[in-house]
């Protein structure tokens, strides 16, 4: 078993220049990193003899709407020796993609957990996180078509009237 | 065969000897077909679609797409408040809809911060455990039946008609159930519904092994489901596996012994682990678990404790119709909360339970409102059926349905 405080010891030990906020909230332990260590902290938290988050359980995101930085990416961990299940979250902002137009996007994770796949699948199709590296990144539930984004704040709960064309006659 | 021939005119005899009738294919890929199974097959258990890439009867690439039963409940739940979504639970494993009610209310209490009685716990695990035997029954009968055994789907079904007979006696509902309550259930178990679950109990492990028998002796469904479709152990956890799929991967994980919740450290049980990894080990599983379960059952009704079945705290939990008839604070109570919610406090947590088809998890974001921020359901069917194409490749058509079945996908929880 590894504890709270050894756990964040580690973590500081392995990402030295990394600023981590580490809370507990209802016997939860939730950690917070900033993006551009995604993949790195990911790979250390499953390869490291100590801890083998082996189980990718969730990958999800909360759109703050109004917030600066709009989106939060959270993933659920579960590592079978130590029976812990940690939350990891950050915050992406917008930026410049490939593209030239602004977005929201992190890198994929699928390297580390195939698992992966399908959540961050669905992320981007429920919230429009780009995630950077995805081997397959279609839609998972809308038509490939579809313009919006469904969890977003901004998109009304009725829907928007002719979003999704009805099949031709 | 001579004096046939001699019938025929020579010259086409002739002409049929001489002529090329070898079949080359040069390049093999023009051998290739794309086949749609789905969203409208009966073998795919609901509206899983799969695009297959076929090379004559063996798939050689497998692409699942889902999203014909999206509902968008996430959406939905960040709409309404915290009461109204149970009912919505119930329509995603729509075979076990009492397990995903005790999964959301137990989320929900866990981040208002507030515990059901012990009454109302032990009557919240027996009927999880009764819906993992409804689930595992189907999943079951439907298997068999998709690899030609017909018989045993109308068996199943019978012994899960005698469960849902318990859910209308117990809640008036057969199927979507809506019984449990944030910090409670709705209705006391009545002496008649234990009699019946007792009964119930006392009769079912001889089905379950005659259920068995007429599979177990079946040379020709044993043999469709032996070798087909392995998963080590470090693939099924690389790919999210939970539940009865993992366990027969060889893991022994299970949230009831991992990470107790209810009143499950108080009840003994074993967990039913094979190592195979293959069709017939995923059978095997179910079968046991389900035996287990109606361990479990019998020994929640040696041990349900009288008392109350509702938590009594006015501002997060609704009170009864009596008192809310009767009493002014019963009855302001009763408004505030119908009308703005339980309002937990500011926080996110995560819960998960052992649901019917591995773990069954909500993730809630709270901002102090009455109705959620951000809902997140980590359905085990989604992430089980992720490992399909890995599955399915190098097997053959008539295998895909078994591998489907063996997976035991339900796609109003896939698909949300």
């Amino acid at each position: 078993m590894i504890s709270a405080d050894s756990l964040s010891q580690k973590l500081i030990n392995q990402f030295p220049e990394t600023n981590f906020d580490i809370s507990e909230y209802r016997g939860e332990i939730t950690i917070q990193f900033p993006k551009k260590i995604v993949i790195d902290l990911c790979k250390f938290l499953k390869y490291d003899s100590e801890l083998e988050f082996l189980l990718c359980e969730d990958i999800t995101a909360i759109d703050w709407a109004k917030r600066k930085e709009r989106f939060t990416v959270v993933y659920h961990l579960y590592s079978f020796k130590n029976n812990l299940r940690l939350r990891f979250k950050t915050n992406i902002d917008e930026s410049e993609q490939s593209g030239g137009k602004a977005g929201y996007s992190i890198d994929s994770v699928t390297s580390v957990w195939q698992a992966a796949n399908w959540q961050e699948r669905e992320t981007y199709d429920m919230y429009g996180i780009n995630f950077k590296g995805h081997p397959d990144l279609r839609r998972m539930y809308m038509p490939e078509d579809f313009e919006y984004y469904p969890l977003r704040k901004d998109f009304p709960l009725m829907g928007i009237p002719g979003s999704i064309p009805l099949p031709k006659k | 065969m001579d004096s046939e021939l001699k019938e025929v005119h020579p010259k086409i005899i002739q002409a049929l000897l001489d002529a090329e009738t070898d079949i080359t294919v040069e390049d093999a890929l023009e051998n290739e077909m794309i086949l749609n199974m789905g969203p409208q097959h009966p073998a795919t258990h609901g509206v899983l679609r799969l695009v297959l890439r076929l090379d004559g009867e063996t798939v050689i690439a497998c692409v699942p797409e889902l999203g014909y039963l999206h509902r968008g409940y996430e959406k939905l739940a960040e709409n309404m408040s915290y009461y109204e979504f149970i009912p919505h639970t119930d329509r995603l494993d729509y075979i076990s809809p009492m397990a995903n009610n005790v999964a959301w209310v137990l989320a929900v209490e866990k981040l208002a911060g507030i515990e059901a009685p012990p009454r109302a716990q032990y009557i919240r695990m027996m009927v999880a455990e009764l819906a993992r035997i409804t689930s595992h029954l189907v999943a079951i009968g439907t298997f068999a039946m998709d690899v030609g055994a017909l018989t045993i789907l109308l068996w199943t079904f019978r012994e899960r008609e005698k469960i849902l007979d318990i859910w209308d006696m117990l809640c008036g509902a057969r199927f979507t159930n809506s019984y449990t309550r944030i910090g409670g259930v709705a209705n006391d178990v009545q002496p008649e519904v234990l009699a019946k679950v007792k009964w119930f109990l006392d009769q079912f492990n001889d089905n379950l092994t005659e259920c068995e028998k007429l599979l177990n002796t079946n040379r020709i469904f044993i043999e469709r489901l032996d070798g087909i479709g392995v998963i080590s152990k470090e693939d099924a956890i690389d790919f999210g596996f939970t539940g009865p799929n993992i366990r027969a991967c060889g893991v022994e994980f299970d949230l009831r012994r991992a990470q107790p919740y209810l009143k499950y450290q108080e009840i003994d049980f074993n967990i039913p682990v094979y190592s195979e990894g293959d069709c017939l080990a995923r059978y095997f599983v179910r079968a046991d678990e389900a035996r287990e379960s109606a361990k479990i059952v019998r020994q929640i009704l040696e041990k349900m404790p009288q008392g109350e079945i509702l938590l009594n705290q006015p501002k997060k939990v609704l009170p009864k119709k009596a008192e809310i008839y009767t009493k002014m604070e019963e009855l302001i109570n009763d408004f505030m909360i119908v009308n703005f919610g339980i309002n937990p406090p500011t926080g996110e947590i995560y819960h998960a339970i052992e649901g019917s088809k591995g773990e069954l998890g909500f993730y809630l974001v709270s901002k102090g409102e009455g109705h959620p921020w951000k809902c997140k359901i980590r359905s085990p069917s989604f992430c089980n059926l992720q490992a399909l194409p890995k599955l399915v490749v190098g097997h053959m058509i008539s295998d895909v349905v078994v591998i489907i079945g063996s997976l035991d996908p339900i796609m109003g929880e896939a698909d949300k």
